[in-house]
């Protein structure tokens, strides 16, 4: 299952990568004559209501889904352990107003919050980052929080602290190591959600702005022609199912390798 | 100082309070005294063990020594400076002249790092430079380990490997005290030996002071050249070891070295039955606080809190010390002993 | 000793394999002891004896990648290793009862202690009045103080050997043939330790079961047990009674790890004693005596498997240097 993962992972960033050697056409060029071309050898999987490769415009979407995909992650990822480190090693003072910080940026609807940005800032790409940030920063935040008060006091730290080491210190090689693995797997977990953010908003006309290729967007073009010519729905919703299922498997695989005492060896 | 040679460690009527409480606003808050007022102090080169049974306060006292624990009242001094009110930068150049080995073998060694790291952690935290594999290489050996194990996590080492980790890392920086906190917990029989063989080789060659924090009294009789029972956070009964194991004086002390169960079946066994509940640090007796189990206790031994008194080179915290040999009266107050 | 009693509780040859992903381990082998009704048997040995391998065996709670590879555990005539898993089931907490180190592993901590001791005697058909008699009687002979009103009160209310008390006082509700004790006190302090000895010794008495006793602790078995049974990964290497064994032990596995005890040092000593070397590694198991890597006398005979040597009256000893009583008294080696 591993291997599936990885590979279908490997396809889906292949293809962002190389999108331009991949496609015979430009993303955005519009063809009038070409409108509705069911799949054929010319385009692989048919063209839309501009007559725009549909192919070429998948492979292309995938940069922009995982472009936005892996960034925000990251982003999210590096603010959510910092608040969660601080928030559980730190003083309980500090840890109860993180937490109340945290909890109310989790207690706003999804929705509500990108419709509210993208009112106050105008849709945009950095708009959907943000909101991907904010959905997902607190839970991150939280497990790390969680685990670090539990390490806290674990005779390890103790240790290390009655040989002299500081608070970075503890922090950096005694907790941090323990704590980012359960992270790491729900961070690649998280990553078809935040795709399915990114497509959603952008469905809804709230992430990029046409003509940028997006698979959200290609579905919402898809989707007043669904029943004449369904393939632009099929080409807007397979990348998103197999990006799914290839960061599952692989966060799958990622919780067997990243906890060394589930390894027999002794 | 009196004396010539200087104490290494000094510790004068220490307390360490808890705060419990309230919860959600709900109850009071109380104060529990985990180490109700103990002193000692410890000669260079020298043993000294704290015994009691868990929730005596030897751990807390142990920390509270090693600047792990804030103390409430008291002086702990440490080869002439005063360091129970040092912050943590200025206590650090002095965690490279005292450490400390924990309880759990595994536990206490940090589960993602390799052998190799953990040896020589102390020396990474005080940006001591030296080569790193020789310094490994020597630890280890120090030890009893060979180098094939330096690639290893502390998960894949047996209890006796581990805790052999344990004290590499704390003799790595030629410490002039190490408190031990129960060196032999979790390890075979067979392998006790080697460990209580190792500090003592160690205390000997590298002129080391040592606290042993134990519950095994066996343990201390070949190791340490004095010690103290606790009982509720305070010494009931402190001086030579050799003393308090051929008459120890306190019922506590004699109760507690009855109870050692012998691997010899032949051995008579006049034991020193104790009630089983210990009374709870939130409630303590009054009077003596040993008296709600003293197999001894007098009618008035409720009433006031007992001086210590001077037994030989001893000092007992009971009114009345037991002799030799004594045995407990036949209407002992207490409840009926077990059989 | 020399009148025949009848044994409760016999196992013979019994071996017991895991499959590991590395190979098969062989954790039990040709394990052979014997319980006499009435009789409280000790199991000593390290970390790895295969100690907790063998309760499991007994009680048919084996990991699913282990297995009995023959031999036999003959209880009240029956051949547990042959039950159905129901009837085995059916054995559990009503003829054999257990008890473990940590009290909690038995007790339910969101019921009240009446309530779970109301639950085991659920195959009564005694009224729940009746039921919570028997509880209380039960308690009080645990010394439980306040049995009545322990009854309404929840685990934690209790002391770590006021739990173990309960514990053991649930474990014998039923009056069970064979009591499996492992490491009961070994959680505790030493003054609850040896009360928690010399209760169960009373019990033992009182019910007229048979106990299995499972301790690393020599001292704790050599006050409780009649018996003792010595092991060594996976092996039984020395069995008799407890004066034969801790007095004349015949396997020099036992005689060293009686030296290591710092509680036989009659005087102090710098220099403890200990056990150099490890167990060996039990996927590779070697054929002959398994303590051999770790033996002072080991000869090039014992890389054959030594055979189980009768030294005395019921006092085996699984070594080729085990002589009989008198012949060993008469010429002992230096």
């Amino acid at each position: 299952m591993g291997a599936l993962g990885i590979a279908l992972v490997v396809l889906m960033v292949a293809g962002a990568i190389f999108a331009d050697l991949l496609s015979l056409y430009e993303p955005d060029r519009i063809s009038p004559r070409d409108r509705f071309s069911a799949p054929s050898m010319e385009h692989f999987l048919g063209t839309d209501h501009l007559g725009r490769d549909l192919f070429a415009r998948v492979l292309h979407g995938g940069r922009i889904a995982l472009s936005v995909a892996l960034s925000s992650i990251l982003i999210s990822l590096i603010i959510g352990v910092a608040l969660g480190l601080v928030a559980g090693y730190g003083p309980r003072r500090l840890d109860n107003l993180m937490l109340l910080l945290l909890d109310s940026i989790k207690s706003f609807p999804t929705v509500m919050l990108a419709l509210a940005l993208v009112t106050l800032f105008g849709p945009s790409l950095t708009v959907v980052m943000v909101v991907v940030v904010l959905v997902t920063m607190p839970g991150y935040a939280r497990i790390i929080r969680t685990q670090t008060l539990a390490l806290k006091e674990s005779e390890f730290v103790t240790a290390a602290i009655s040989l002299g080491a500081g608070t970075p210190r503890i922090l950096r090689v005694h907790i941090m190591p323990n704590v980012i693995g359960p992270l790491l797997i729900l961070a690649s977990m998280d990553i078809p959600v935040v795709i399915a953010i990114e497509a959603g908003m952008s469905f809804l006309g709230l992430g990029v702005r046409p003509p940028t290729p997006s698979w959200g967007a290609i579905l919402n073009d898809g989707y007043a022609a669904i029943r004449e010519s369904p393939w632009i729905v099929v080409a807007g919703g397979l990348p998103i199912i197999i990006t799914t299922l290839g960061f599952t498997f692989l966060g799958e695989t990622l919780r067997d390798v990243f906890d060394p005492r589930l390894d027999t060896r002794r | 100082m009196p004396g010539i040679m200087t104490k290494i460690l000094e510790v004068e009527d220490l307390e360490v309070a808890f705060r419990i409480g309230p919860a959600f606003g709900i109850g009071q808050r109380k104060e529990l005294l985990g180490v109700a007022g103990v002193g000692f102090d410890l000669d260079p080169g020298k043993t000294f063990a704290l015994v009691g049974e868990s929730g005596s306060g030897k751990t807390t006292l142990a920390r509270a020594v090693n600047g792990l624990q804030a103390i409430s009242a008291g002086r702990i001094v440490f080869d002439g400076q005063r360091i129970d009110d040092l912050d943590a930068r200025r206590m650090k150049p002095l965690r490279l002249r005292m450490s400390m080995m924990f309880q759990d073998p595994v536990g206490s060694l940090s589960p993602r790092m390799k052998v190799g790291d953990l040896v020589t952690e102390a020396y990474r935290i005080h940006g001591i430079d030296v080569d790193f594999r020789a310094e490994t290489e020597r630890l280890l050996s120090l030890v009893g380990l060979s180098m094939d194990v330096t690639d290893r996590f502390p998960h894949q080492l047996s209890g006796g490997q581990a805790r052999r980790v344990g004290v590499a890392r704390a003799i790595a920086l030629n410490p002039e005290l190490i408190i031990a906190d129960e060196p032999t917990a979790g390890l075979d029989v067979s392998i006790q030996g080697e460990v209580l063989n190792l500090l003592n080789d160690l205390r000997e060659r590298l002129g080391l002071a040592m606290i042993i924090i134990t519950h095994n009294l066996h343990v201390v009789r070949h190791v340490a050249d004095r010690m103290a029972v606790m009982y509720l956070g305070r010494f009931v009964e402190i001086g030579p070891t050799d003393e308090i194991f051929s008459a120890p004086a306190h019922p506590y002390t004699a109760a507690l070295l009855s109870a050692n169960p012998e691997p010899d079946p032949d051995r008579a066994k006049d034991r020193i039955a104790l009630p089983a509940e210990v009374p709870s640090l939130l409630h303590r007796p009054e009077g003596c606080e040993f008296h709600t189990r003293c197999p001894w206790a007098r009618q008035d031994c409720g009433d006031e809190i007992p001086e210590a008194v001077i037994v030989g080179q001893r000092r007992v915290a009971c009114r009345f010390p037991l002799e030799r040999g004594e045995r407990p009266p036949a209407d002992s107050p207490t409840d009926p002993p077990t059989k | 000793m020399s009148l025949p009693t009848v044994n409760l509780l016999t196992i013979r040859d019994l071996n017991v394999r895991f499959a590991t992903e590395r190979g098969e381990l062989h954790a039990l082998r040709d394990v052979g002891l014997d319980i006499g009704k009435e009789r409280i048997v000790g199991i000593v040995g390290e970390s790895g004896c295969g100690k907790s391998t063998l309760i499991n065996a007994i009680l048919g709670l084996l990991a699913n990648n282990g297995r009995i590879d023959g031999g036999r555990i003959l209880f009240n005539g029956r051949d547990l290793t042959r039950l159905d898993p129901k009837s085995m089931q059916a054995l559990r907490g009503i003829e054999i009862a257990t008890v473990f180190q940590d009290p909690m592993g038995a007790l339910n901590p969101v019921i009240s202690v009446g309530r779970q001791m109301r639950n085991i005697q659920y195959r009564s058909s005694l009224r729940n009045k009746e039921k919570d008699a028997r509880s209380v009687a039960m308690l009080q002979r645990v010394r439980i103080p306040d049995a009545k009103q322990a009854l309404h009160r929840f685990p934690h209310e209790f002391s770590g050997g006021m739990k173990q008390r309960i514990a053991i006082a649930m474990a014998l509700m039923m009056e069970p043939a064979l009591l499996i004790a492992d490491e009961p006190t070994t959680a505790l302090d030493a003054t609850l330790e040896v009360a928690t000895i010399d209760l169960l010794k009373d019990l033992q008495a009182g019910i007229g079961c048979s106990v299995l006793f499972i301790s690393h602790h020599l001292g704790v078995i050599a006050e409780l047990c009649d018996e003792v049974v010595v092991m060594y990964a996976g092996e039984v290497v020395e069995r008799g009674s407890t004066s034969q064994v801790f007095n004349h032990p015949n396997h020099p596995y036992t005689a060293r790890l009686l030296e290591c005890d710092p509680a036989r040092q009659a005087k102090r000593t710098r220099l403890l004693p200990t056990i150099p070397g490890e167990i060996p590694d039990l996927r590779h198991r070697p054929p002959g005596c398994i303590f051999a890597s770790r033996c002072a006398d080991h000869r090039s005979a014992c890389q054959a498997p030594p055979p189980e040597i009768e030294v005395d009256n019921g006092h085996f000893a699984r070594c080729i240097h085990a002589r009989h009583h008198d012949e060993n008294s008469r010429s002992r080696r230096p």
